[in-house]
C-alpha cells in the first residue's frame, strides 16, 4: 500500500485510530482483553475503549475494582497464563501505585525466568501535558520507564502511527509501556483505517511519508530495533522528538524555513529501543542536533538522547547538542503551563544557538 | 465558612503552636505495656454493654433519624439494636448545622455555574452529598484535622477555609489554595486514599507529641480498591490512632458502580476486618450524621482506637463538568435521588419541629447568596498570576539549576513583551 486516495482518507482523531487498532486486534487474537477503570460502558475517560465491551463482551472488556497495583498484577498472572492483556492506566500520575508490580515484576519476569514467562502485555497510559488538567493529569513519565531495563516504551505522534504503533505493541512478546499523548487525542489526520489494517495484517513493511498519513516505518521492526522516522527533511540541523512534542516542533521548522534555515525533524517513535542508527545518520549529514521533549529535562529521555548524539557523533558536530525540555518543576496548573511546555519559540531560540556563525 | 468557625479553627492553631517543637514521646500510651487496641475495641463495646464483634459490625439497619419526608422516623416501630442508638443532636447544633448546609449547597450552585461560564478549569460536585460534607468537620475541635479529597471542597469550606481559597485548585492558578496548617485541613488529594495515610500519620505525630488531636479522612466509595485505603486501616488499628475514616458512598466511581467495586455485604463492614468498628448512615440524613460523627469523635478521642463511616449518598451531577453521567446511569435513578434530598430534608425538620422560622430561614438564605457572592466576585476577578512563581516553592532554596531555568522564562516573557 504506498498510497491512500483522496476518496478513502478521512479526517480521524487519534482516540479513534487507538480505538480501530484495539478493536482489530481483539478481532485478531481470541488471547487480547482489555481492562482498567472506566474502559467498560464508559469507554474510558478519552472514549479509547468506546464501544469495546459491547462489540466483545464483558470477557474481554472490562472495569475492574479501582486500584492500579490490582490491574497491573493481574495482567502479570493474565500474560503467566496465556493471554495477552491491554491495561489502561487513566492517567500518567494514576499509574504510580502500578509501579512496584511493573518494575519489579512486568519487567524483570522474561530475564528472571530465562525466557521462560514473557510478559506480552501492554500497559497503555494516557500521558504528558497541554491540557490544562490540574495537578497530577500531566505528568510526563516516560523517563522512569525508559530507564527500568526489561521495558519497551513507545509514544505515537500521528494518527497513523497510532493505530500501527499499538497493533505492534499487543503482538509484541515484550512488555510495552503505550504511551498516548493526551493533548493529541482529538488532533485529526487524513488516514485510511481500512488500508492501514490491511496493510498492518499483510505483514507489509515500511512506508514513510512527510505527513505521516501512512505511518513511519514497518512498525513491528520498529518495537523490535527502534523505528524512527524523518518527519521533515532538512540539511542544516536535526531536531529530535516525539509524541507530544513533535507538532511543536514541525512548526517550529516550518517558521525556520523563513529564515533560510533547514531543519531536519525526526520522530523517535519508540524510545526503547532507541533507533540510534537513524538519528545518527541524519545529525552526520546536518552537523547540528536539537533533542526536544515536554519532560523535566534532568534525568530525562532527551538527555539521554543527546548524549548518544554526541558519542557517536562528535566528529560531524558543528557545535554542541542541545536540548529543549521542560523545566525541572512540578508539572505546573492550568494557567500557567504554557510557561513550561517547549513551544515554538523556545525551539527557534535553541535553533538560534547551534553554532551558525561559521 | 461562617466566621466563628474560621476564628475557631485560626485560634486553635496558634494556642497549640507553642507545642511546635514539642519532643516525641512522653504520653503514657507510648510507654511500653501500653493498652492493647483489642482491649480498647473491648472497652468500648463494654460501654455499650454489647460484645466486641457487635460493635465492630455496622448495624443490621441503616442509621437513620429524620426520613426523606423529613419526619423522625426511628420510632416508627423499630428498635434501634444495642450500641446502634444515637441520640438526637442539640438544637443549636443542629441549626448550625443547618446554616452550612445551605451554604455547601449554594456554593456548589455558585461552582457549577462558574465552570460553565469558563472561571474554573473544572469542578468535581458534592452536590447532594452537602449533609457529608458538612457533616465531618462538625464536630472537630480547633485542633483536629480534616483529610479530604478532590470531592470535598464544600466539607473543606465548613471546616473554614474560605471558599475563593478552597477553589483555587480548580482555578487552575496553584495546586492548593490554602496553607494547610492554618486550617488544619490537608490539601484536597487527588491521587485517590493517599491522603487517608496522611490522615493517619499526623494522628501517630500528634498522638507522640502529647497532643489531642482528632483526624477526620475522607473518601468515595471506590476509592476503597486502592491499596492505601486498605494500608491506612490497618496502621491506624494497629497503632490504635484517633481517626474517623469517612467514606462517602455515592454509588459511583466515575462510571463504575458500587456492586462492581466490592462483594462485601457493606463498606461499613471492612472495618471489622482492621479490629475497627463500622458503621453504615443515611447520608442525607444530616441529624444522623452529626449524630454518628458525635459518637465517633467522641469515642476516639477517648482512645477508642480508629473508626470507619460509610455514608450512603448519591453524586447527583456528574463525575465532573468533563464527564457524561447519561453513558452509565438512568435520568430517573439521579431523580429518584432528587426526591431524597438532603437539604429539603432537613429544612422540613427543622420547620416542623419549629426550629427554623421563616424569618431565620431567610437570614440562612441570604447568608448563602453572600457567600456564593463573594465567590464568584473573587473567581471572576482577573487574578495575577507571576510564572516566576513556578521556580519559588519547590525546594527551601532554589538550585543552581532553577535559577538558570527562572532566568530563561524571565528573558523569554521579556522579549515577548518588547
Ligand atoms: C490513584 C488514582 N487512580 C485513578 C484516579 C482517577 N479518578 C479520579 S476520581 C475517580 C473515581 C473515584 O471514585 P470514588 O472513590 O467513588 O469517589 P467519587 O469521585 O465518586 O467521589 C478516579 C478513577 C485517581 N484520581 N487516582
Amino acid at each position: 500500500m504506498m498510497s491512500t486516495t483522496a476518496e478513502t482518507t478521512t479526517p480521524v482523531t487519534m482516540a479513534t485510530a487507538l480505538n480501530a487498532a484495539l478493536a482489530d486486534a481483539l478481532t485478531a487474537d481470541p488471547g487480547v482483553l482489555v481492562f482498567g477503570e472506566d474502559v467498560g460502558i464508559l469507554g474510558g475517560v478519552f472514549r479509547v475503549t468506546d464501544g469495546l465491551a459491547e462489540r466483545f463482551g464483558a470477557d474481554r472488556c472490562f472495569d475492574t475494582p479501582l486500584a492500579e497495583s490490582g490491574i497491573a498484577g493481574t495482567a502479570v498472572g493474565m500474560a503467566i497464563g496465556g493471554l495477552r492483556p491491554v491495561i489502561e492506566m487513566q492517567f500518567d500520575a494514576f499509574a504510580y501505585p502500578a509501579f512496584q508490580q511493573v518494575v519489579s515484576h512486568i519487567a524483570k519476569m522474561r530475564n528472571r525466568t530465562r525466557g521462560a514467562l514473557a510478559m506480552s502485555m501492554v500497559i497503555r497510559i494516557p500521558y504528558a501535558g497541554g491540557i490544562g488538567g490540574v495537578e497530577h493529569h500531566s505528568d510526563s513519565s516516560e523517563a522512569y520507564y525508559a530507564h527500568t531495563p526489561g521495558l519497551k516504551v513507545v509514544t505515537p505522534a500521528t494518527v497513523a502511527d497510532a493505530y500501527l504503533l499499538l497493533r505492534a505493541a499487543i503482538d509484541s512478546d515484550d512488555p510495552v509501556v503505550f504511551l498516548e499523548p493526551k493533548k493529541l487525542y482529538f488532533a485529526k489526520d487524513q488516514v485510511d483505517l481500512a488500508a492501514l489494517r490491511a496493510r498492518y495484517e499483510a505483514g507489509a513493511g515500511a512506508t514513510s511519508t512527510s505527513d505521516g498519513s501512512e505511518g513511519g516505518g514497518d512498525p513491528r521492526a520498529a518495537l523490535e530495533a527502534g523505528g524512527a522516522t524523518i518527519a521533515r527533511s532538512g540539511t542544516d540541523a536535526t531536531l529530535v522528538a516525539y509524541g507530544p512534542s513533535l507538532p511543536a516542533v514541525l512548526a517550529a521548522a516550518a517558521a525556520a524555513e523563513a529564515d533560510g534555515r533547514s531543519l531536519e525533524v525526526i520522530d523517535a517513535r519508540t524510545i526503547v529501543p532507541f533507533d540510534d542508527a537513524a538519528v545518527v545518520a541524519s545529525v552526520r549529514r546536518t552537523g547540528r542536533a536539537l533533542v526536544v521533549s515536554e519532560e523535566s529535562g534532568f534525568g530525562s529521555v532527551a538527555g539521554e538522547i543527546a548524549a548518544r548524539i554526541q558519542e557517536r557523533c562528535f566528529h560531524s558536530l558543528r557545535g554542541p547538542v542541545l536540548r529543549v525540555t521542560g523545566f525541572d518543576i512540578p508539572y505546573p496548573p492550568p494557567k500557567l503551563e504554557q510557561h513550561f511546555l517547549p513551544g515554538v519559540d523556545r525551539i527557534l531560540d535553541a535553533v538560534d544557538d547551534l553554532q551558525w556563525e561559521d | 465558612m461562617s466566621d466563628d468557625v474560621r476564628d475557631r479553627v485560626r485560634h486553635g492553631t496558634d494556642e497549640t503552636a507553642g507545642s511546635a517543637g514539642g519532643a516525641v514521646g512522653g504520653p503514657d500510651e507510648t510507654a511500653a505495656g501500653a493498652e492493647q487496641p483489642t482491649n480498647r475495641v473491648r472497652a468500648a463495646a463494654r460501654s455499650f454493654g454489647i460484645t466486641p464483634e457487635d460493635y465492630m459490625l455496622p448495624a443490621r439497619h441503616l442509621i437513620r433519624i429524620v426520613g426523606p419526608d423529613g419526619r423522625v422516623c426511628r420510632s416508627a416501630g423499630e428498635d434501634p439494636e444495642p450500641g446502634h442508638d444515637y441520640p438526637l443532636p442539640a438544637d443549636e447544633d443542629l441549626l448550625a448545622a443547618y446554616r452550612r448546609l445551605v451554604t455547601g449547597r449554594r456554593l456548589n450552585e455558585q461552582n457549577s455555574a462558574l465552570v460553565r461560564q469558563g472561571r474554573m478549569a473544572v469542578y468535581p460536585s458534592s452536590y447532594g452529598q452537602e449533609a457529608c460534607q458538612v457533616a465531618a468537620s462538625a464536630h472537630l475541635e480547633p485542633q483536629d484535622w480534616l483529610f479530604p479529597t478532590y470531592r470535598d471542597a464544600v466539607a473543606v469550606i465548613s471546616r473554614g477555609v474560605p471558599p475563593e481559597e478552597a477553589m483555587t485548585l480548580f482555578r487552575g492558578d496553584w495546586h492548593s489554595g490554602y496553607d494547610p496548617r492554618e486550617y488544619r485541613v490537608g490539601i484536597e488529594s487527588t491521587p485517590l486514599t493517599t491522603q487517608l495515610l496522611h490522615g493517619v500519620g499526623l494522628a501517630h505525630a500528634a498522638r507522640l507529641r502529647g497532643e489531642d488531636t482528632v483526624v477526620v479522612a475522607l473518601c468515595g466509595d471506590g476509592a476503597t480498591s486502592e491499596g492505601d485505603f486498605h494500608e491506612a486501616l490497618n496502621f491506624a488499628a494497629v497503632f490504635h490512632l484517633p481517626v474517623v475514616f469517612f467514606v462517602q458512598n455515592n454509588q459511583y466511581a466515575i462510571s463504575v458502580p458500587l456492586e462492581r467495586q466490592t462483594a462485601a455485604p457493606s463498606l461499613a463492614h471492612k472495618a471489622v476486618g482492621y479490629g475497627m468498628a463500622g458503621e453504615r448512615v443515611d447520608g442525607n440524613d444530616l441529624v444522623a450524621l452529626l449524630a454518628v460523627f458525635e459518637r465517633a469523635v467522641r469515642l476516639t478521642r477517648e482512645g477508642s482506637g480508629p473508626l470507619l463511616i460509610e455514608a450512603l449518598t448519591y453524586r447527583i451531577e456528574a463525575h465532573t463538568n468533563a464527564d457524561d453521567a447519561t453513558r452509565y446511569r438512568t435520568d430517573e435513578e439521579a431523580e429518584h435521588w432528587r426526591t431524597l434530598d438532603p437539604v429539603t430534608r432537613m429544612r422540613t425538620y427543622l420547620s416542623d419541629r419549629g426550629l427554623l422560622t421563616d424569618d431565620l430561614q431567610a437570614e440562612v438564605q441570604a447568608a448563602a447568596e453572600q457567600a456564593a457572592a463573594e465567590l464568584r466576585e473573587g473567581m471572576n476577578a482577573e487574578q495575577e498570576l507571576d510564572p516566576q512563581e513556578l521556580f519559588a516553592h519547590v525546594f527551601t532554596v532554589p538550585t543552581p539549576q532553577l535559577v538558570e531555568q527562572s532566568a530563561q522564562l524571565a528573558d523569554e516573557l521579556a522579549r515577548e513583551e518588547a
